[in-house]
């Protein structure tokens, strides 16, 4: 089970970034849009960065100039001392300026970057095709939008200003050492030399064990997820303990990883403060000796005691980041890879348009709906042709994974309002079909034709909007009853949506709820019934109201005497329409103009009801299983 | 944040001892600035001349004192990495045992994906919090401290430049954090919003594509996004103050410390040496202070996050047995309902099941029907105490259900549940997961009678093929069929199939039906169905309605006495006679 799971996290929770180059560029391209940022966060950085070594500057001339020389006299005249103080304030401020200004124009700057990187993840999503959700959770997908996302945002309000602050105060701190005393920059350039080369290997030495946390906690996270999607499952077997020994076991791993990392991110601190120190130190006994000598004077010092301790900080600083900036360059990657990835192929020119039929019989295009709906063709001179629902397979097959064939030389035909089911047992294809209609996959071979185009020819939108599907699946949206069932067209009045749910038999129950259609649905309306969900799903296809309806298990959970009831109002709703229908169900499909059996991927008998039960074959055996018992 | 930190348990002396080291490490690195003072004003400036050797023995001491401190340091990373790692593995395991206690009520009540979040990025945002805390909210305030005492012990009178500053700074520090606080909640709210929005529309991807909504939900989105990063840089531009604010409080104390050291210095009442020092004290003290304001953001960063942990661990269990006799096991497949009456929340208006009474003697099938929310998983989630009643009884192999120790009242009812889950792992383990001391003939026993043998043996890898998580590489039916073996290999004396079959045909559904009967004579089960020829040969059938049994016998009974009965057989069976 382990071994499972790993190979499934490894795959997915890469923590190092493979290709740091490219992942750069693709980041600089948002970066790019706010040009005007950018610069003021250089300036405003630099200004920062300087007015900080400036600051430690000051107190050369403060020691050596105004404060030293009248040490003991009377009646000094102070007033170019503070001048001078004032000099200094001046540079302070706009250092402060400048650090508000940076953090300002980064803080906007990253809010938005991240905003238009989740919105295009989104949007992107929106485009994926569906074969790319199968075998995926959503848990899964979410992290693009939520963790992904957010490692990105240190990596840029902070890491970019951080890299170009240490750049500029490292060269700033040493062109004005060298300038007080090149002896004692040795010393320290020395010693800065050492922190880097401690921060370094330090940081290498514990991204093995980061690495390894990172992918320990990823696998952690998705032993959660599995074992509380089950978890009624766990507590009505008993397996409460069997869980939680695993789950110790992958926290103890954890537990060993975490000391170690945590161990060797401590250290870092100590060491380089200490080294830091010994800067101090040294300086402060050499800058003394010197003193001593005459070589040098005490405000000299007092300026390189500060800068001693500065020099090192940002060093550390910047390699304590480089673990989380390796885990956001991971984390962008993968935003990255996705964005890139191909949306779902839309190559078809044929459009659906609102149409009107003039008294002689000629179609012309509507701007408003008429309920009637006309392709129009741009290879044939926008020709319009009337949109009826005739749907044709002609020796179709498909597989969805290369080798697993799941339909195999379908052919079948429905000519326009004619209702056309499928039985069978699970697995046969019967869904499939439906999915093949309306493109959610692409063919392998044959053809599928609707009103005499290669449904490659017609406009995804159109084509979907052309058909109705109510699946088994009943996903409803937050929001109010009456927003749910308009989903199905959104120009729909609130008595057409009531309309609707009354052809449906949803009004009864939506009536009876506290607010009626106001009421707000809870995360996919978990405070209804699964068959009153059917019941919402139903109504809004009623109120698109497509040329072309395909019931996927539409009624599976309701129950029979509820169904029986709103036989007449699905009627109506049918009437006029091509009908597909996958039912469980005999007295679903009954009624229907044709009948296939499909086992296996093919057709192995077609009919009506009838003639299916007077051919006492698979249907016959399907749904007599009753009669056979007595 | 306090009540969690309770669970630092044995890890408790590593933290002391983490935090008696940085406070050592602290003092040696204080003591420095105040050591290299007298370097300048007894080595250089001193009134016995200049003296080298002084300088040198001083310098001495404070490398001693630094790589004390060095090794204190490093020592208290070491713990302190023990003491954090150990809290957090502490944590995640009281919190998973905790949730392994629910019963259903208290799954129900935070929802599975709710708890998902709860113990992976709650947990992880408690743990980044922890982890910067623990390292600053113990350094820093020592550093503050000890870096006063040393700054009042130079001088008193410039002490008081202090005296002014860090009120300010403490105040302003405290009103930014104020104003904060509130503007990081709405955020944290918006992003909430943002990912509910987000994740129903991945779960509803299909509908979104066949209504072709994809635009609206593009536009819906971006409106919420647009929330989300107006309210973060309302929050931000109130923390953006944060440094700014510091670095002037910082700098108007370094020209303070030197307006006033410089005149002292003048009039000879401080040293050279000591005004150094004291510029170096005044980055310390201040230092401090921010790292500690930083720290208090990181906490109301987490403080969503401690909250939503907390409420896990305030959850009442409200199923317990400790009370329980634990040798009392069921003492015949017997069920009982007497009176009784449940709803699922103290304050839900309507009852869910009213006035129950069933008698099911050992070995009976019983079929139950209805419409949906007519209450048919309540009343079976009743047998095996996933609920526990509201009113009346619940009397299982002879004893109240209540009587139980659940593990041996679990291990005798089985049940196979409407949403049943399969786990990453073989099929072999998921049904040992039934019985994990089974052998393997026992599992292909199971799976014969669950039907599932057959479709198992057709994959090339058999009962080693591999589940993928959540089942995805086996179709619906044969997901069903393989929770029916994994109930059955529990050898249970009760079973009970929750619409187990409605994804298989009904021709494997009267296989696996007549498969119970032989091979398990004896053995207590019910069956919810939506198909009357899945119950029409049991012993009785209950027909239920709005919470209440509205038609109970056999089928031939009821064909005669229920019209609600003869209306669905007849729905179901019509027109096949022919």
């Amino acid at each position: 089970m382990a071994e499972e799971r790993e190979r499934k996290y490894r795959q997915r929770r890469q923590g190092r970034p493979s290709d740091i180059k490219r992942t750069i560029s693709e980041l600089w391209s948002y970066l790019k849009s706010y040009p005007g940022h950018m610069i003021t966060m250089v300036v405003t950085v630099c200004v920062s960065a300087l007015t900080n070594v400036a600051s430690s500057y000051f107190f050369k001339p403060i020691i050596n100039d105004y404060v030293v020389p009248f040490i003991g006299k009377d009646n000094v005249d102070l007033s170019k001392f503070a001048a001078m103080l004032g000099f200094m304030a001046s540079i302070y401020a706009a250092g402060v300026v400048s650090t508000y200004l940076t953090r300002r124009v980064m803080s906007h700057m990253t809010t938005g970057v991240l905003a238009s990187l989740r919105e295009t993840i989104f949007d992107h999503l929106q485009d994926m095709p569906i074969s790319y959700y199968d075998g995926k959770t959503h848990g899964e997908i979410m992290t693009y939008i939520t963790s992904d996302v957010d490692t990105m945002r240190m990596l840029i309000s902070q890491t970019m200003p951080m890299v170009i602050n240490t750049l500029i105060s490292i060269v700033g701190i040493i062109v004005v050492m060298l300038r007080l005393d090149w002896r004692l920059s040795i010393i320290n350039i020395g010693i800065l030399i050492l922190v880097v080369f401690v921060s370094v290997s330090l940081t290498k030495l514990s991204r093995k064990y980061f690495s390894q946390m990172q992918f320990l906690v990823s696998q952690l996270h998705g032993f959660i997820e599995e074992t509380f999607t089950g978890q009624k499952v766990v507590k009505a077997y008993q397996h409460e303990d069997a869980v939680t020994e695993e789950f110790t076991g992958i926290v103890d791993d954890l537990y060993n990883i975490d000391i170690r990392t945590g161990f060797l991110g401590g250290l870092m601190m100590p060491i380089n403060m200490n080294l830091s120190y010994i800067a101090y130190v040294v300086t402060a006994v050499v800058g003394a000796l010197l003193c001593i000598n005459g070589t040098q004077d005490v405000g000299t010092i007092a300026s390189f005691l500060l800068y001693a301790r500065q020099i090192s900080g940002p060093v550390s600083r910047m390699s304590q980041q480089f673990n989380y900036v390796m885990m956001s360059l991971a984390g962008a990657e993968r935003v990255f890879t996705l964005i890139d990835s191909p949306s779902e192929p839309d190559e078809g020119d044929v459009v659906m348009v609102n149409a009107e039929i003039a008294e002689d019989g000629t179609i012309k295009e509507a701007d408003h709906r008429t309920g009637i709906w006309a392709w129009k063709d741009p290879q044939n001179g926008n020709a319009l042709t009337r949109v009826m629902g005739d749907v044709r397979f002609d020796n179709v097959t498909f597989s969805y994974v290369e080798g697993k064939v799941v339909l195999d030389g379908v052919s079948f035909y429905a000519k326009p309002g004619q209702k056309i089911a499928f039985v069978g047992s699970t697995g046969a294809g019967k869904t499939t079909i439906t999915n093949l209609i309306n493109r959610f996959y692409d063919i392998q071979g044959g053809s599928i034709t609707y009103d005499g185009f290669d449904i490659k020819r017609i406009k995804k939108d159109s084509l979907r909007s052309s058909i109705g599907m109510v699946l088994q699946d009943t996903n409803l949206f937050s929001g109010t009853v009456m927003e749910n069932i308009r989903y199905g067209r959104l120009d729909a009045t609130d008595e057409e949506c009531i309309a609707a749910a009354k052809l449906a038999n949803a009004d009864s129950f939506i009536t009876r709820l506290p607010q009626g259609y106001q009421t707000v649905l809870e995360a996919n309306g978990s405070n209804l019934s699964q068959g009153q969900r059917q019941l919402l799903n139903i109504s809004r296809a009623a109120v698109a109201s497509p040329p072309v309806l395909v019931l996927d298990e539409a009624t599976s959970s309701i129950d029979t005497r509820t169904e029986h009831l709103i036989e007449a109002g699905m009627d109506e709703i049918m009437k006029g329409r091509t009908v597909f229908t996958i039912a469980h169900r005999l007295s679903t499909v009954r009624g229907s103009n044709a009948i296939m059996v499909i086992e296996h991927g093919k057709i192995i008998e077609r009919g009506s009801h009838d003639e299916l039960v007077a051919l006492k074959g698979r249907y016959y055996q399907l749904y007599t299983g009753t009669l056979e018992l007595e | 944040m306090r009540r969690l930190l309770r669970y630092v348990g044995e890890y408790r002396k590593y933290a002391i001892i983490a935090m008696v080291l940085v406070a050592m490490e602290v003092v040696f690195d204080v003591a420095i600035p105040m050591v290299m003072s007298n370097i300048i004003d007894i080595g250089i400036n001193g009134a016995a001349g200049p003296d080298p050797g002084y300088c040198i023995k001083m310098g001495a001491v404070m490398l001693g004192m630094s790589t004390v401190a060095m090794f204190c340091g490093i020592l208290s990373s070491k713990v302190a990495s023990q003491a954090g790692a150990g809290y957090v593995r502490n944590l995640r395991n009281v919190m998973f045992n905790k949730i392994q206690d629910f019963s259903f009520k208290n799954i129900d009540h935070f929802t599975v994906p709710s708890l998902i979040t709860r113990l992976t990025m709650d947990m992880r945002q408690m743990r980044m919090a922890f982890m910067t805390v623990t390292r600053m909210l113990v350094r820093s305030p020592m550093q503050l401290i000890f870096s006063f005492v040393m700054v009042a012990k130079i001088n008193l009178k410039l002490a008081s430049v202090f005296a002014v500053a860090l009120p300010i700074l403490s105040v302003g520090l405290y009103l930014i954090f104020k104003t904060a606080h509130p503007r990081f909640q709405e955020m944290m709210t918006r992003t909430d919003d943002l990912n509910a929005a987000t994740e129903e529309n991945l779960i509803g991807i299909r509908v979104v594509k066949t209504f072709v909504r994809g635009e609206f939900e593009k536009q819906k989105f971006s409106r919420a996004n647009n929330a989300v990063r107006d309210n973060m840089r309302k929050a931000e531009k109130i923390v953006n103050l944060n440094e700014p604010f510091f670095s002037t409080v910082m700098y108007c104390c370094m020209i303070a410390v030197s307006w006033f050291g410089g005149k002292s210095i003048i009039r000879g009442e401080l040293s050279v040496g000591e005004f150094m020092s004291y510029i170096s004290y005044i980055r310390m003290v201040l230092f401090s202070l921010l790292m500690i304001s930083s720290s208090l953001m990181q906490i109301v960063f987490a403080d969503t996050s401690v909250g939503r942990l907390n409420a896990i661990l305030d959850e009442k269990i409200d199923i317990t047995d400790t009370d329980a006799d634990p040798e009392l096991v069921l003492e015949d497949a017997s069920i009982r309902f007497e009176n009784v009456d449940f709803k699922y929340s103290a304050e839900a208006e309507e009852n869910a099941l009213t006035d129950i009474n069933i008698d099911i003697k050992p070995g009976q099938v019983v079929g139950i029907l209805g419409p949906t929310g007519a209450g048919k998983t309540s009343l079976i989630s009743l047998i095996p105490r996933l609920y526990d009643v509201t009113d009346g009884k619940v009397i299982v192999g002879g004893h109240d259900v209540r009587d139980y120790k659940m593990d041996n009242l679990r291990k005798d009812v089985a049940v196979v549940l409407q949403k049943n889950l399969l786990f990453t792992g073989t099929i072999e383990e998921n049904i040992l997961w039934g019985d994990p001391n089974a052998t393997h003939e026992e599992v292909v026993e199971a799976a014969k009678c669950a039907q599932a043998d057959d479709f198992i043996m057709s994959f090339p890898d058999g009962y080693e093929t591999k589940i993928e998580q959540s089942g995805v590489n086996v179709s619906g039916g044969q997901q069903q069929r393989l929770c029916i073996a994994r109930a059955l290999i529990k050898k249970p004396k009760i079973v009970i199939m929750d619409d187990s079959t409605s994804a298989v045909d009904t021709d494997t559904d009267r296989r696996i039906r007549m498969a119970l009967k032989e091979k398990l004579a004896g053995m207590t089960t019910i069956i919810i169905a939506q198909r009357v020829a899945s119950v029409m040969e049991a012993d009785q059938i209950l027909m239920m309605e709005n919470g209440r049994i509205v038609a109970h016998g056999t089928h031939e009974e009821l064909l005669k006495t229920s019209e609600a009965y003869r209306d669905l057989y007849e729905s179901q069976t019509q027109g096949v006679q022919a």
